[in-house]
């Protein structure tokens, strides 16, 4: 197979990471958000550490990893939160170094949280509109306010029954739709989405990929992070896959299959140990074990040695 | 992806069906101060039965002006509450605003209205160490204003005390400016019989200002979203922390108006009132529909949740009982006013 292997979680690189495709130009040719190299340390600990990745207008870059993988951090550092402790940060081709997520968000960079930054109480155009208020003189323009909201929502595919009724009302997938067109309408041109998939179901999971392409459609560059490949694979152009804060692998969509993706993310070797314990206990586990096996060479991976020396 | 889906969806109706229309009442009681009107009315028509001297046009020009004396405080309060901070010092940074511009300007010989500037700058410089304190340190604000609360308590009695030789300011109204100041702190015309005190106006002029920078300005969004959740509200560049300050600011500025009306009322100031009448403030937004927990609450709620405070108050007079039973009325009238205020809003909540 000439799939790349996944390294151990050691020190080890990828092998992509160093030299990272040149891709086609997006005007300028450079991409909208690079970092090279970035890292993040807090005292002693080392949260990040050489992470090479890239999002250019039209594209979406996913960033996959387990919890604790340091994806956080990374998001933290692209949002203007913190400063990477080494390597560079470039937006457009300069490198940067934000104090805090208002320059980001004047370089075009809008982060959507896992908590939506919305207000549960307040109504939903006035959460749409929240910092960016239209005004008429001293006064709020609320009928313009009411209407572009409900328009933008409409555009994004989201039928509102009342922009009036408070932002907690609504569902999770709905809040996330506002969240992402109200980023979207104020001129993102880079969209940091933090796991907007992670608390959803199936059918509302969609729905929120379905805004993503959109987004993306209109020109704009995405980081959509997650910790779910099945909803990684059909929207990203490229992936990077992060473990205990460093790279574990950085693929253009043409590098990698679907199933080598899932198998990097459950790790393949990791999953494959388990399934012989299972057996060897018998009984209904034994079961599980036998189908997990199936599942592991369903992925491609059954030929991966377990040499992995996992601490826990 | 979802090419398929676009072809048979129709256009989108003017009115949504799924909205169904709302009859004027369940709209009036899904606004935050419906509890409290419906528990202004319960009272008022209460003490119209039992006390004969309440149904008269003068008493309900003194109720008026004891509502004004907490109104105008409970208007800010209720901002900083929608804010999502206390503050504890209201009620007395009211006595220490009207104790600096009274003792500077008699100990200074100066015009009244120096005394009254001062004041204003003391009163706001108030407001911004306890919003300062807050911001800056992520301290919760009841405790933070507790100790201002004992601080300014003790600066009014000690400073009084040392100055004077007397636990009240000297009588200021010898002084140059004072009539003046007095007309605009402290006047009062008559309208048919009826003698009616400037506060009153004041006070309803405060309550509309407030109303229309919550509802209509960006400052009223930004109040709503750093006390519903200040996070969110800072994650969309809402200044925070800027905005903590100004309503603690605000409320300083109300304490020094308030502040003023007593001292040209009444030509002195006793050092250790207002205690107390913080938690009148705060008890009036509340019953006027303001959330403990912030980013919830109306101005015109707290003006009546005042208004309940300020018939009771007259209303346990006038119906001939012992004012020592005033306290226990307040709070069992009050409690009663916020459990039908809770009871309305539940169903409000449900009907929506």
């Amino acid at each position: 197979m000439s799939t790349p292997q996944p390294t151990p979680t050691g020190k080890h690189h990828a092998p992509e990471p160093a030299a990272a495709p040149a891709r086609a130009g997006n005007g300028t040719g450079a991409p909208l958000v690079r970092l090279v190299n970035a890292g993040k340390r807090y005292g002693a600990v080392i949260a990040l550490q050489d992470i090479t990745m890239e999002v250019g207008a039209r594209e979406v870059t996913c960033v996959l990893g387990d919890n604790g993988a340091g994806k956080s951090t990374l998001i933290k550092i692209i949002a203007g939160l913190h400063q990477p402790s080494s390597g560079v940060y470039e937006v457009e081709g300069t490198p940067v170094s934000f104090s805090s997520p208002r320059e980001a968000l004047d370089h075009g960079i809008a982060t959507v949280y896992q908590d939506l930054a919305v207000v549960p109480l307040m109504p939903v155009w006035r959460n749409f509109f929240l910092g960016n208020e239209l005004r008429k003189g001293f006064r709020i323009d609320i009928p313009a306010m009411k209407k572009m909201c409900k328009d933008e929502l409409l555009a994004m595919g989201i039928d509102l029954r009342d922009v009036d009724q408070p932002i907690g009302t609504l569902s999770g997938g709905e809040r996330q739709c506002v969240a992402i067109s109200r980023a979207v309408h104020f001129g993102a041109k880079v969209l940091i989405l933090d796991e907007p998939t992670a608390a959803l179901g199936v059918k509302q999971s969609g729905v929120v990929l379905k805004y993503i392409i959109q987004a993306r459609e209109r020109g704009l560059g995405v980081i959509f992070i997650t910790h779910n490949p099945h909803h990684a694979y059909p929207v990203g152009d490229r992936f990077l896959l992060l473990n205990r804060g460093s790279s574990l692998g950085y693929f253009e969509k043409s590098q990698i299959t679907r199933e080598e993706l899932t198998g990097l993310m459950a790790g393949g070797a990791e999953l494959e140990q388990l399934s012989h314990e299972l057996e060897g206990e018998g009984g209904t586990a034994a079961e599980i074990g036998r189908v997990m096996e199936e599942e592991v060479a369903e992925l491609g991976i059954s030929d991966h040695p377990t040499t992995e020396s996992d601490n826990r | 992806m979802a090419t398929t889906a676009e072809a048979p969806v129709a256009p989108p109706p003017r009115t949504d069906e799924r909205v169904g229309r709302k009859s004027p009442l369940a709209r009036f009681l899904a606004r935050p101060e419906a509890g409290a009107i419906a528990g202004a009315i319960v009272i008022y028509v209460f003490f119209f039965i039992i006390a004969p001297p309440f149904r008269n046009a003068s008493s309900f020009s003194s109720v008026l002006y004891v509502t004004s004396t907490y109104g105008l405080m409970a208007t800010p309060v209720a901002l900083l509450m929608i804010g999502g901070e206390f503050d504890l010092s209201a009620g007395v940074s009211v006595t220490s605003a009207a104790l600096c511009g009274s003792l500077f300007s008699w100990w200074f010989t100066t015009n009244a209205w120096v005394g009254v500037l001062v004041a204003l700058g003391f009163a706001l410089l108030i407001g911004f160490v306890n919003g300062w304190i807050v911001v800056k340190t992520g301290i919760p604000s009841f405790l933070v204003t507790l100790g201002t609360f004992f601080m300014l308590q003790g600066i009014n009695i000690a400073l009084t005390q040392t100055i004077t030789n007397q636990v009240a300011s000297p009588d200021i109204s010898t002084l140059q400016g004072f009539s003046s100041a007095r007309v605009v702190f402290s006047g009062s015309f008559t309208i048919g019989g009826v003698n009616i005190r400037t506060s009153v106006i004041y006070w309803l002029v405060f309550v509309v200002i407030a109303t229309w920078i919550l509802m209509r300005t960006r400052i009223g969004n930004w109040i709503f979203a750093v006390g519903g959740h200040a996070p969110s509200a800072r994650a969309v560049g809402v200044p925070v922390g800027r905005m903590k300050i100004g309503l603690f600011m605000a409320v300083g500025f109300m304490a020094w108006f308030t502040g003023m009306h007593t001292l040209f009322l009444f030509n002195t100031i006793q050092s250790s009132q207002g205690v107390g009448n913080e938690f009148v403030y705060i008890i009036a937004a509340v019953v006027g529909g303001c959330l403990l927990t912030g980013g919830y609450g109306s101005a015109i709620g707290a003006a009546i949740g005042a208004l309940i405070f300020g018939m009771v108050n007259q209303g346990i007079v006038y119906a001939g009982w012992n004012p020592d039973w005033f306290q226990f009325f307040v709070g069992l009238l009050l409690l009663g006013a916020i459990l039908l205020n809770t009871y309305i809003r539940r169903r409000a909540e449900a009907a929506i």
